[in-house]
């Protein structure tokens, strides 16, 4: 093993190994400090460095050459040095950078959060929420498409796309064909098929998970229910084509639809066949194992059961516990 | 008469010709280079001439000569980026259809000097007629023995070839023509790595412009001590000018470089001033991506000195008072044209050409384009011109490749030069689509700073 | 999308696939997708436009996959994803051209040829658009007509007539 290097972030020193992302270097220390990141994808090789979101400042190079580097850089894209010293959340010039790029992504974004099934999962609006305006600035007419279905169990929503590449190289890497791709040129691209084939082969469904926003959808859950009505479950079956490591979305009784698990940063553990996420929508082909693991910073928590950790303070203080004990009743079974 | 070292038999008759080119001392370059120096030798005078990057970076040509990474048994390429689309330039156009010899003969000494078995030349696709000229010109050099195996009996073996593009500017950014000549998109790929380390194929790449490759030739017959004697301080040799707008006489010329800019706006030698007896209001003095300045200051620095054509004279008090010699596209304006319109123009220019791939430069070249088509059609608002600016700050340095910049960058300095005229432009927008604004203060001459005398 | 209407099957003639050969020979080993912006303009040379069909052949023909044309056919400004007019007249309309009258000259060859731009004239002959810079400022307004790219230099509404009326002769 080669040895580690040193990398600060924001006053956080790690130490990772040589050829790490300064993203992952943050991604190891966790919390605020890590920049988002909304076309980067470590399991797709190439990924990254085109919506800029996660640019930071390097003011100090390395120990070596501590000269800054002259521009933000892409974190997902730029390795870390030894002696390396990035700013992210502490310098206002990456603060502001960032909100003029989440700006840039929505002016021709439509904003239709209330009838899109991503809404509530979306990296956009977490992104937009966090360093968004409250008001758009942009005056003229956002930029349309129709609305297409590429096979029988994805639709297409370009209007929503931020043109991260992701579900290109999910294509490339993951499935043995790649039928679409991104067509046309600066603001005209779009992710088209370009001539009317369906996408079909047994990973295509994948596209869906890796999409940031609500651009590429399952339509098996089409306006079924808001993500945050339903709870995760993480569940296995024994499939021939994948893992068969899933994450159901129950309604009451019934499996509303079928993903691939997701780590802390949106990213599927492992990708997932057609007919595990298709196909399977009974608990009868499931193993159910437990509730899915969600932040508490998301929409989706709101009616979680998890089983709720007391802090140690109420642990210790009966009259705490009486005081909470609503909150500590609902430690939960689902 | 200055010296010319690329021109200098441009208006021979057949200089297009391997035959007339060779009487006129074409090829000695090769002969010389591949017969008594080594390829190290070759970049040393190379680096030694000072000759800085013709294609706008101006970076210098012997450094990123010397970056070139040569493990064993990989290959490494020179691609000639001959993708000339900035606008305002045209020297690339001019020399490769007038005297390609003198681009091939730059080709041969180049890959010489960086061990490339095999070269291209990357056409913008539009450049058809130059292309057939090129193409032409190779089966003469091939015929002749200055191509293919065994060049002159020295060993040496090279194969060049012509490759048209598909229409992109943004081909002309270094990373996207690679891409594009793998067949690919034209998107700039994401750097490190650079070209240098791997380029075209993965292989060790050095891409040069026309101009550049063409200026080997004679730094290897004359000696790089001897180019490095024209010019001024670290903008060593000639430089082709594209001379465009409202002259007397638009087109192109090689200057030494550390020439006075107003002579080679009014000097007969060069443009003969400006056309229809009018008053030059702005210039755009490297390509349409640097930035805009208003006469007076195109002519003189800010302290009154006069401004030369030079990288360093032309860049004088930064964005602030000063512009750049990019790629030597000089446009002038006369006090008949309108700013406004001119930046909507040029904003649409890279709103057409943004590459689409990151997201600063795809969203935000066509809301300048808008917000900038909206105020010269007579309906923009007054907080529009701010809008601009802080749209301009959000696109520049936060993007893949240069083209944020050359987007972000006319747009500002318009706005820092010209507020009068887009105020104009708001405050009186029947006014604005009639007629323009004219040349109000711009062409003031700066007065001499004094010095103060220090006791 | 492309609406898929009936496309007539496609075949490239002997001295195409010679030239494709050729163009293909001019990479490394297994890098011949490089082939396909110069092997593009040539089937467009000879076909007039990139039908879907033709595309496909080229994917053939190079051994890559379909979408991998598409992409590329639609990124560059030069390849005709639609049937267009035989001349196409492809006028500058960049800065340094408009200073020196591009602008009036378009409006006066829409007059002329009576169709707006993009559109093709009732007899098949013409169409016309403003084009991005065509490197050629000093000598403005210019325009250039396809297959060729012939390029016409220092143009005013005159002699475009008298070349719009040469095209139409010949």
């Amino acid at each position: 093993m080669s040895e580690k290097v040193k990398v600060t972030i924001d006053g956080i020193t790690v130490e990772v190994e040589p050829g790490t992302t300064i993203l992952n270097a943050a991604r190891q220390i966790g919390g605020d400090i890590v920049p988002p990141a909304m076309c980067y994808y470590s399991k797709l090789e190439g990924s990254g460095g085109k919506c800029r979101t996660c640019i930071v400042k390097v003011s100090k190079g390395s120990e070596k050459d501590p000269r800054p580097m002259p521009k933000l850089v892409a974190s997902c894209r730029t390795t870390v040095m030894d002696g390396m010293e990035v700013q992210n959340i502490t310098s206002p010039e990456v603060i502001e950078a960032r909100s003029g790029v989440v700006e840039m992504l929505l002016i021709n974004h439509p904003l239709d959060c209330p009838v899109c099934d991503q809404a509530g999962e979306c990296d956009l609006q977490n992104l937009g929420y966090e360093h968004g305006l409250q008001k758009t600035r942009y005056e003229f007419e956002r930029r349309t498409f129709e609305r297409i279905d590429i096979g029988d169990k994805i639709q297409l929503h370009m209007n929503r796309c931020i043109l991260c590449y992701r579900c290109v190289f999910t294509a490339d890497q993951i499935t043995n064909k790649r039928v679409h791709g991104i067509l046309n040129r600066g603001d005209h691209s779009e992710i088209s098929t370009y001539i009317q084939t369906a996408v079909d082969n047994d990973f295509s469904g994948n596209v869906i998970d890796v999409c940031p926003v609500g651009a590429l959808t399952d339509k098996t859950f089409r306006f079924k229910n808001r993500v945050w009505f339903t709870k995760p479950v993480d569940a296995h079956r024994d499939c021939p084509t994948c893992s068969g490591k899933v994450t159901l979305w129950y309604k009451g009784e019934d499996v509303l639809r079928v993903t691939a698990r997701k780590d802390i940063y949106g990213e599927v553990e492992e990708f997932i066949c057609n007919t595990c996420r298709f196909d399977k929508k009974k608990t009868a082909d499931w193993t159910i194992e437990h509730p899915t693991h969600i932040s508490d910073t998301s929409v989706i928590s709101a009616n979680h059961y998890e089983t709720l950790i007391p802090l140690p303070v109420i642990q210790e203080d009966l009259r705490l516990q009486e005081a909470n004990k609503v909150e500590l009743e609902k430690t939960a079974k689902f | 008469m200055a010296r010319k070292l690329l021109l200098e038999h441009i208006n021979v008759p057949g200089i297009n010709t391997l035959d007339v080119y060779r009487q006129k001392g074409g090829y000695r370059a090769v002969e010389k280079a591949l017969k008594t120096l080594t390829p190290d030798e070759v970049v040393e005078e190379v680096k030694k001439s000072g000759l800085r990057g013709r294609g706008g970076a101006g970076f210098p040509t012997g450094m990123k000569w010397s970056f070139l990474a040569k493990p064993e048994g990989v290959a490494r390429y020179l691609v000639c980026n001959a993708d000339e689309s900035e606008p305002g330039t045209f020297k690339d156009r001019y020399l490769m259809t007038h005297i390609p010899h003198a681009l091939i003969e730059g080709m041969i000494v180049s890959s010489y000097a960086l061990g490339a078995k095999t070269s291209y030349i990357y056409v913008r696709g539009e450049m058809m007629p130059q292309i057939r000229i090129l193409e032409r010109a190779i089966a003469e050099a091939k015929a002749a023995g200055f191509l293919g195996k065994n060049i002159l009996g020295s060993g040496y073996d090279l194969e060049l070839y012509v490759q048209p593009g598909g229409g992109a500017y943004i081909c002309g950014e270094e990373t996207a023509l690679l891409e594009s000549l793998e067949g690919k998109r034209g998107n700039p790929r994401i750097k490190p790595p650079f070209p240098a380390i791997a380029g075209l194929y993965g292989c060790p790449t050095v891409v040069n412009n026309v101009e550049s490759i063409a200026a080997v030739v004679p730094i290897i017959n004359d000696g790089g001590d001897e180019y490095m004697k024209i010019g001024i301080g670290r903008s060593t040799g000639t430089k082709l000018i594209s001379a465009s707008g409202n002259l007397v006489r638009p087109g192109v010329y090689e200057i030494e470089l550390g020439l006075p800019v107003e002579e080679f706006i009014y000097s007969d030698e060069y443009c003969g001033g400006i056309a229809n007896g009018k008053r030059l209001k702005a210039t755009v003095a490297g390509g349409s991506s640097v930035p805009v300045l208003p006469a007076n200051l195109t002519l003189k620095l800010a302290n009154g000195e006069p401004r030369l054509m030079s990288y360093e004279s032309l860049s004088e008090g930064g964005f602030a008072t000063g512009t750049m010699l990019g790629s030597g596209g000089f446009i002038a304006f006369d006090e008949d044209q309108c700013i406004v319109r001119n930046t909507w123009n040029f904003s649409r220019f890279y709103h057409h050409e943004s590459c689409g791939q990151c997201s600063p430069c795809r969203e935000g070249t066509g809301w300048m384009e808008k917000v900038l088509h909206r105020l010269e059609h007579g309906h923009g608002k007054m907080s529009d011109i701010d809008l601009l600016v802080d749209v301009s700050k959000k696109i520049e340095g936060n993007t893949i490749c240069p083209l944020g910049d050359a987007a972000a960058w006319p747009v500002a300095s318009a706005i820092r030069h010209f507020r009068d005229e887009f105020e104009w432009h708001v405050k009186e927008p029947i006014k604005s689509l009639q007629g323009n604004y004219g040349i109000a203060n711009y062409a003031v001459p700066i007065a001499k700073a004094e010095v103060k005398q220090e006791n | 999308m492309l609406k898929v209407e009936e496309q007539q099957p496609v075949e490239f003639s002997s001295a195409l696939i010679a030239k494709c050969d050729e163009i293909s020979s001019r990479y490394p080993q297994g890098k011949q997708k490089s082939a396909l912006l110069p092997i593009l303009h040539e089937v467009q040379a000879e076909l007039g436009w990139l039908s879907s069909n033709a595309m496909d052949k080229v994917a053939a023909y190079l051994k890559i996959e379909p979408i991998e044309v598409y992409e590329v056919a639609s990124f560059y400004s030069m390849y005709f994803l639609q049937p267009k007019g035989k001349y196409v007249l492809e006028v500058c309309r960049t800065g340094p051209c408009c200073l020196v009258g591009a602008e009036k000259l378009m409006e006066h060859m829409e007059q002329t040829l009576g169709v707006k731009e993009g559109e093709v004239t009732a007899d098949g002959l013409f169409s016309w658009r403003g084009v991005e810079c065509l490197a050629a400022c000093g000598y403005g307004p210019v325009l250039q007509i396809g297959p060729e790219y012939t390029f016409y230099e220092n143009l005013d509404n005159q002699k475009v007539d008298t070349l719009i009326e040469e095209l139409r002769k010949k």
